[in-house]
């Protein structure tokens, strides 16, 4: 028998039942839909915290006293500002540098007052981070050095400060001192729940005088290119190491953060397309009932294709195809759903939605597979079915 | 004499046998059965209901295999055959009319018909081509786009005649092909295998009850309890 032969023999049989051969690939349906619908959940919040953290500035350094890692303690921070000035040396370009200590404090401008995260932090963040301001200026080295009481407004500090007065050289009080407000932020979203709309930068002396330390919490450095990433992040740890033998000090690039971010993000969508893959399972199984139910009734059929000359293979062709055309059929309609289920919840709903082409051809190619293997049961029966036993059922 | 100094017959069966084993016990359906059925014959097998007659059909058919025992169909050995080859013997060499027609009820007189040729790899085309041409010969030419449902029970079992013809088989066998028939719609069907017989020296081999179609064969064949008896004028 011909291929196309068997296949238009097949469509036939599926058509001729057509409520139950639709009702089969639900199943199908739902599991290749779903599947399609969670990796695009999956990559799209991937996707979505990628960009932010890319969106952050480029090929920057954290140092960081302890060890990062998920489940590491949180370590007492021992840096202070000479070992950013050593570190700023060890760097070689000051301005390469930029420091930070943070707290969450309480704001008033009057009446008005908000909870906000203060980060003492110096002239240079601008050189290693990407933070454009929207109006006024940034910290200046006689700021840091004199301990100035100015302060720089996340967008969102200044319009809940403000509203629509411009906050440019108004006061405000951080935890009962005044501050000059001389600029403000542009709108930059969050970073990993970092609401950066929402801090306030004042310089990092006079943050620390503000808060009692005398330690810093981070320190950032920038290098001056891709491929001067790791030698740089060597060489701040190489001189940490030296000034501070037997301690640890971590310095994660954003390719770390990248890496490490992405591979929980991946496992998350791996998993959620298990679950997915779950329910294509069962329609799978749901496929193989039907297809034993459908030899069953058409055993005369195949008895009476078999006294005219069909060999048991044409006969199992014939099951093993109508099952693999369901499946495929269903997992063609579950991608079309899934696509358009994933578009629907990119427009509709704040959850990013990014469709994967290997999601798709997964779907498809696990849908494929799962009606050759849930049909050649009841393909391998038909086609073994006597003749005799067969013509004489009733 | 042996087959081969006789030359090839339609079938040439030496001791069938078959037994089945119901709930364990043996059951002997055919207990040594020879006969031989020449090219062009028209033999009717007779017998009361369980002398085992549908089982010899089925044995000649090749639907079935037999215990032991030796059957040649066309020259044949058929039991050195394998089932796809079994198939493809069915397939070419034999047409099968049943009972109770056996048609494809959602299928039109004419895909019914060229049903066979699927299965030989014959064209789309060459299928309708031929497939009209043995609907016409059964004089069914006006009913090809019809479905079973749609024919009476005669116009039926003549498209089952036209599936069994259009492979041009060397024999066709028939299975109380008037079982299911009116007297009338029963004759035309044996005149119609008779013609058949006679003009296209095709072997008809039919098996029935009824003495009177049982009449119109040039040889009957009797089986009694798994055995064939003695033939009339032979």
């Amino acid at each position: 028998m011909r291929t196309a032969e068997a296949f238009a023999m097949a469509l036939d049989a599926l058509r001729v039942n057509r409520l139950r051969s639709m009702l089969t690939m639900l199943g199908v349906v739902i599991g290749v839909s779903a599947v399609v619908v969670l990796v695009a959940i999956g990559t799209g919040a991937k996707d979505a915290i990628e960009s932010e953290i890319a969106g952050l500035g480029s090929n920057i350094i954290l140092v960081v006293p302890g060890q990062i890692g998920v489940g590491a303690v949180p370590t007492q921070s021992r840096l202070d500002l000479a070992d950013v000035a050593y570190v700023r040396r060890a760097v070689g370009d000051p301005s390469r540098v930029t420091v930070s200590v943070t707290s969450g404090e309480t704001v008033r401008v009057g009446r008005t007052e908000a909870f906000v995260t203060i980060n003492g932090t110096d002239e240079n963040l601008p050189n290693i981070f990407e933070r454009p301001l929207a109006r006024g200026r940034y910290l200046s080295e006689t700021d840091v050095d004199t301990r100035r009481r100015v302060a720089i407004l996340g967008a969102e500090v200044a319009d809940r400060l403000f509203g629509d007065v411009d906050p440019l050289g108004r006061q405000l009080t951080i935890s009962g001192a005044r501050f000059r407000v001389v600029g403000v932020y542009a709108t930059v979203g969050a970073t990993f729940g970092v609401a950066r709309d929402q801090e306030v930068h004042i310089p990092v002396t006079t943050a620390q005088r503000l808060l009692g330390l005398s330690r810093i919490q981070g320190i950032a450095v920038g290098a001056s290119g891709p491929d001067q990433i790791e030698p740089m992040q060597r060489r701040v740890l190489a001189a940490l190491a030296d000034r501070y033998p037997g301690e640890r000090f971590s310095a994660v690039t954003q390719t770390q953060l990248l890496g490490t971010i992405g591979s929980v993000l991946a496992m998350l969508t791996g998993v959620l397309a298990a679950i997915a893959g779950i329910s294509l399972l069962v329609g799978g199984v749901g496929v193989s009932n039907i297809m034993l139910v459908s030899v069953r009734e058409r055993t005369k059929e195949i008895g009476l294709r078999k006294a005219l000359g069909a060999r048991q293979r044409d006969v199992l062709a014939q099951f093993l195809i109508e099952a693999v055309l369901l499946t495929t059929i269903g997992g063609v309609l579950g991608i079309l759903l899934g696509v358009g289920g994933a578009l629907l919840i990119q427009a509709l709903s704040p959850v990013p939605a990014s469709i994967t082409w290997w999601s798709v051809a997964l779907a498809f190619g696990v849908s494929a597979a799962v009606g050759v293997f849930f049909g050649v049961a009841p393909a391998r029966r038909a086609g073994r079915l006597d003749p005799v036993v067969a013509l004489r059922t009733e | 004499m042996s087959p081969a100094e006789r030359g090839s017959a339609a079938f040439e069966a030496i001791d069938l046998r078959r037994s089945y084993r119901l709930d364990g016990v043996s059951v002997d359906a055919l207990r040594g059965v020879s006969l031989r059925i020449e090219h062009g014959d028209f033999v009717a097998i007779v017998g009361p209901s369980g002398s085992g007659k549908s089982t010899l059909m089925h044995l000649l058919g090749c639907l079935d295999r037999p215990t032991s025992g030796t059957l040649l169909v066309d020259g044949v050995d058929v039991s050195t055959l394998s089932e796809t080859k079994l198939a493809e013997l069915r397939n070419r060499t034999i047409g099968f009319v049943f009972q109770s027609f056996h048609l494809m009820g959602r299928t039109t007189a004419l895909d019914n018909v060229a049903l066979p040729l699927v299965y030989r790899g014959v064209s789309r085309a060459a299928r309708r081509e031929r497939a009209r041409a043995a609907l016409a010969a059964v004089g069914l030419e006006h009913r090809l786009d019809h479905r079973p449902s749609q024919m009476s029970g005669g116009e039926q079992q003549r498209v089952a005649i036209a599936r069994a013809l259009v492979g041009e088989p060397k024999v066709v066998l028939a299975d109380e092909p008037t079982g299911n028939l009116d007297t009338r719609n029963g004759a035309e069907v044996m005149d119609l295998l008779a013609r058949l017989n006679a003009g296209g020296g095709v072997a008809v081999v039919l098996v029935t009850h009824d003495a009177e179609v049982a009449a119109r064969a040039d040889r009957r064949i009797r089986v009694r309890d798994g055995l064939v008896e003695p033939e009339d004028g032979r």
